[in-house]
């Protein structure tokens, strides 16, 4: 039973770290870039609903608040693909690695002055019960957790893999120059997939508060989405979900049975492991460049 | 306008072109020189702390804009740096040896570790190097007995061949020890750029292919470039954590790295000089922004330091990837040709981006 | 005698046979051309050679020795020089860094020797500068010397990537397509060159080109290659008029109608 909870517990955990890669590999898939913010977009997201739904700030109702706040990130995400990333076309992928790094900074910064820098938590109607199975007990937010992001990998799978602009957005980012004779409106597709990113992080925002606590520097656990993304190969969707719930099975276990000081170096010393022996993750595939 | 005629081919060998260029830098390390009776203890202070921001910069200016890997780990190699000249220096070194030995180990060390890392490019080299910063950050913990774990290291005193180097008591000596480490530094960095190992690492940055052919060893180059890169940056970390006293695995988080890397890229990358102007904005815009809330009469906002630098590197970006020092080139060339200088002339080529992923 | 010798070479990408066991010659101090409509695998006969990619069958032999028990980069120790059809200089370098960086097989100095740039590196850096020079007059790049690759025409980047290739001191040379995208005159330029580079260097070179007429007139013997495998060989005019090439440019309907209209080109 005691394996049992721990692996369920893991599992909701493992859940979060997926949408918050799903986001990385979502930008990734259709723009080539790495958005090294996604966690902070997170963040903010999360925010963005305390702000809406917590009594001393504006106090709407949780069910009224999630589409605004969707609508919100949905937004955001859009208009910093027109004002920042849109003049990074064609440039080099570090170039925009370090300049999502420094939206993070902005974000971070942005997220203090507003919200403070005391840890909050959101008034979600997800965070109240539990729910038992035998001697297993999950809060309903670690089980909104896992249906939530099943449901969301499986259709952004599917768009991908099914709609036109779920295609257009692969093909903008495996040639953009092709793409746009092809007459793909590269830059607007790419508009679009930084949209569905802000959605998507806003996503993992909402249920990420709705377990605990959050404070301006919850982003960070970005970094260990991005454990989860590596070890999923960076351009699966299906493999970022995986990476994530491994990342997230394995730290319970590693902080129960490892000695205090060793459990936290686990997530990144698998994805030291899997960055020498499987460069490309466990779930990808890649070709050597064509001389 | 200054013409520049070539008459042999060692003007393109020597350290400098020609008098003009030698007499300017001579002028700049004499100013160096006498800055201590110029400027009071604090600001000295401040200029020590921008050297050795620089020293660290230059190791990763090695590897990043030189060889062009990106590394948001090197702070796990200044701290590296630091714990093993602080050991070395427990077991009876003198700290000047200590010092270069620490160096040493952290280039050999950062090397071995670079073996592993040979076949990831861009992002994926990034998100390993940044794992290295935080599993450090951990080791650091769990390795007490040599690191002093959360509690920290207080830094011993430092001699050198009988001087005391106390920042509190004489600012003057630690800046003098900044001032010739950075040098150093320096010196061996623009020596490796005019000899066949610099050019091995421009030519891996721009072609791996062609340099290749051209007879290059990939990962030799590369493991070199790490090599080189972590010496410098373990000697910058040295010296960093000396120079605050005090230090513990907290003096050497991840962020350090990012701030290092994002520092040479305001500076301007694969210029030694950008090493040393990212160092003058990292280190005195905290100063600067505390003036300007003062001035302003408002309370001092958390995290604004952050948050400023975030902005101002979007903006270089954005607007001049090539720094601080290639903005004062495109100056200097402006004017060197005034009034025939043509707006388009420094237009940045239009590329456009093709995967080298199959799906 | 011969100096580069392939027997047998065949190279698989997934399912698909890039190469069918192809067996050529190169003689020492000759020209030879390998011609063949796109995607007959003329590139990766270059690639196979220059180590990138390894043959799943046959041999290749340079100067009597193994050349695949080499790695990619011992390939220009041995004294075999490339250049790439899709120009692959070192962009962020000036011209003359990047032609330094073709005598990189020729230092001898240490890392602390470099570090510390010891008189020997010094030495060596004059004697690398004076080899890079005469390439640089004998292709007439003296204007470009300081230039960076970035700004520089197409037409230069071509010269500046054969000069790269011979300032590496080679005894076989790879020319990818020479005169791709090269003007009339240019053409001309490498026309001239490659005969130079043959007569006054005794360099052996082997090219993949396009353009039959160039072919014509520096090459001593052709190969064409269809599908990864060999058509015909011989001079250029015996390839030219050889029936199987016609038909693998024109297609076979083509054949009689182009009998007697055998030109410059194909």
């Amino acid at each position: 039973m005691d394996v049992l909870q721990l692996l369920l517990s893991g599992l909701a955990n493992g859940c979060v770290y997926g949408l918050v890669a799903l986001g990385f590999v979502l930008i990734y898939k259709a723009t080539e870039a790495v958005n090294f913010a996604q966690g902070d977009f997170m963040m903010l997201g999360a925010f963005v609903m305390v702000g809406l739904v917590n009594p001393h700030f504006m106090g709407l109702n949780f069910w009224l608040a999630v589409p605004i706040a969707l609508l919100i990130m949905g937004a955001l995400g859009y208009l910093l693909d027109l004002a920042v990333l849109r003049f990074m076309f064609g440039q080099s992928q570090t170039a925009v690695v370090i300049l999502t790094i420094s939206l993070g900074f902005v974000i971070r910064f942005i997220a203090g002055v507003i919200w403070g820098h005391e840890p909050q938590s959101l008034h979600s109607p997800l965070a109240l019960g539990d729910v038992r199975f035998g001697g297993v007990v999950l809060s309903l937010a670690d089980i909104a957790v896992i249906v939530v992001t099943l449901l969301m990998t499986l259709a952004l799978w599917q768009f991908f893999q099914r709609t036109k602009l779920g295609l257009a957005m692969q093909a903008a980012s495996q040639n953009q120059m092709a793409a746009y004779y092809m007459g793909i409106p590269v830059k607007r597709v790419q508009g679009a997939v930084w949209a569905l990113a802000g959605i998507v992080a806003c996503v993992a925002g909402i249920l990420y508060a709705s377990k605990g606590a959050i404070d301006i520097s919850s982003g960070f656990i970005g970094i260990k989405a991005f454990a989860a993304a590596v070890i999923g190969g960076f351009g699966s969707l299906p493999g970022a979900l995986m990476g994530g719930i491994i990342v997230g099975v394995i730290e319970p276990f590693a902080a129960r049975y490892l000695p205090t000081g060793y459990s936290q170096i686990a997530p990144y010393a698998i994805l030291i492991f899997v960055l020498v022996f499987r460069p490309h993750g466990l779930f990808a595939q890649v070709r050597v460049k064509k001389v | 306008m200054r013409f520049h005629f070539k008459t042999s081919y060692d003007q393109d060998i020597r350290l400098f072109p020609d008098w003009w260029n030698f007499s300017l830098y001579l002028a700049l390390l004499l100013l160096m020189l006498v800055l201590p009776w110029l400027i009071d203890g604090f600001y000295l202070g401040e200029v020590t702390n921008v050297l050795i921001w620089a020293v660290a910069g230059l190791g990763l200016m090695l590897l990043t804009g030189q060889t062009g890997q990106v590394s948001l780990g090197h702070s796990a190699f200044m701290a590296l740096g630091c714990y093993s000249c602080v050991n070395f220096m427990e077991l009876g070194l003198p700290f000047l040896a200590a010092f270069l030995l620490a160096g040493v180990v952290t280039g050999i060390i950062g090397a071995i570790i670079a073996i592993p890392a040979l076949k990831l490019h861009g992002v994926y080299l990034a998100i390993f190097t940044l794992a290295l910063a935080i599993l450090a950050d951990d080791l650091i913990v769990i390795l007490e007995p040599w690191t002093g774990g959360v509690n920290g290291y207080f830094a011993p005193v430092i001699e050198i061949f009988g001087i005391e180097i106390n920042r509190w008591a004489a600012p003057e000596t630690w800046y003098y020890l900044a001032l010739g480490t950075s040098v150093f530094v320096a010196l061996l960095y623009r020596n490796l750029l005019r000899s066949p190992l610099g050019r091995a690492f421009a030519a891996v940055r721009d072609s791996e292919i062609s340099a290749q052919a051209m007879g290059v060893d990939v990962a030799r180059t590369k493991t070199m470039a790490f090599g080189l890169s972590c010496a410098f940056a373990g000697l910058g970390g040295a010296l960093m954590g000396l120079f605050a006293g005090a230090f513990n695995n907290e003096t050497f988080n991840f962020l350090i790295a990012i701030q290092l890397l994002m520092m040479i890229i305001i500076g301007g990358l694969g210029f030694i000089h950008g090493a040393f102007l990212g160092a003058i904005v990292i280190a005195f815009l905290p100063q600067f922004l505390s003036i300007l809330t003062d001035n302003l009469g408002s309370a001092s906002i958390p995290g604004l330091e952050t948050g400023v630098f975030g902005m101002i590197l979007i903006a270089f970006i954005l607007f001049e990837p090539m720094g601080l020092y290639g903005r004062w080139l495109k100056m200097r060339t402006w004017l060197e040709l005034f009034p025939f200088a043509r707006r388009d002339m420094f237009r940045r080529q239009k590329t456009y981006l093709k995967t080298e992923r199959l799906r | 005698m011969s100096l580069l010798e392939l027997d047998g070479v065949t190279l698989k990408f997934g399912g698909v046979t890039a190469v069918n066991n192809l067996s050529m010659s190169v003689n020492e101090g000759e020209v030879f051309a390998l011609v063949g409509p796109n995607g007959a695998g003329k590139s990766t006969v270059f690639n196979m050679i220059s180590r990138f990619y390894r043959p799943v069958r046959g041999s290749i032999r340079f100067d009597g020795g193994d050349l695949l028990t080499h790695r990619a980069h011992e390939i220009a120790n041995l004294g075999i020089a490339r250049t790439f059809q899709n120009i692959e200089l070192f962009e962020r370098a000036t011209v003359l860094e990047n032609l330094l960086v073709g005598r990189h097989r020729h230092r001898r100095s240490t890392l602390p020797e470099q570090l510390f740039f010891t008189g020997r590196v010094r030495a060596e850096e004059r004697a690398h500068r004076l080899a890079v020079e005469e390439v640089i007059d004998f292709l007439d790049l003296q204007v470009y010397r300081d230039k960076m690759i970035a700004g520089l025409p197409y037409g230069v980047r071509k010269v500046v990537e054969l000069a790269r290739a011979l300032a590496t001191k080679p005894r076989l040379l790879l020319l990818d397509e020479p005169a791709s995208g090269l003007s009339v005159e240019e053409t001309q330029d490498m026309r001239w060159w490659i005969d130079d580079i043959r007569r006054q260097m005794g360099i052996t070179v082997l090219m993949v080109e396009h353009d039959m007429g160039l072919v014509s007139k520096v090459c001593d013997r052709v190969l064409a290659l269809a599908d990864g495998a060999k058509l015909a060989e011989g001079t250029p005019a015996e390839v030219q008029s050889h029936p199987a090439v016609i038909e693998a440019y024109l297609g076979t309907s083509a054949v009689s109608k182009t009998a007697n209209a055998q030109g410059e080109r194909i």
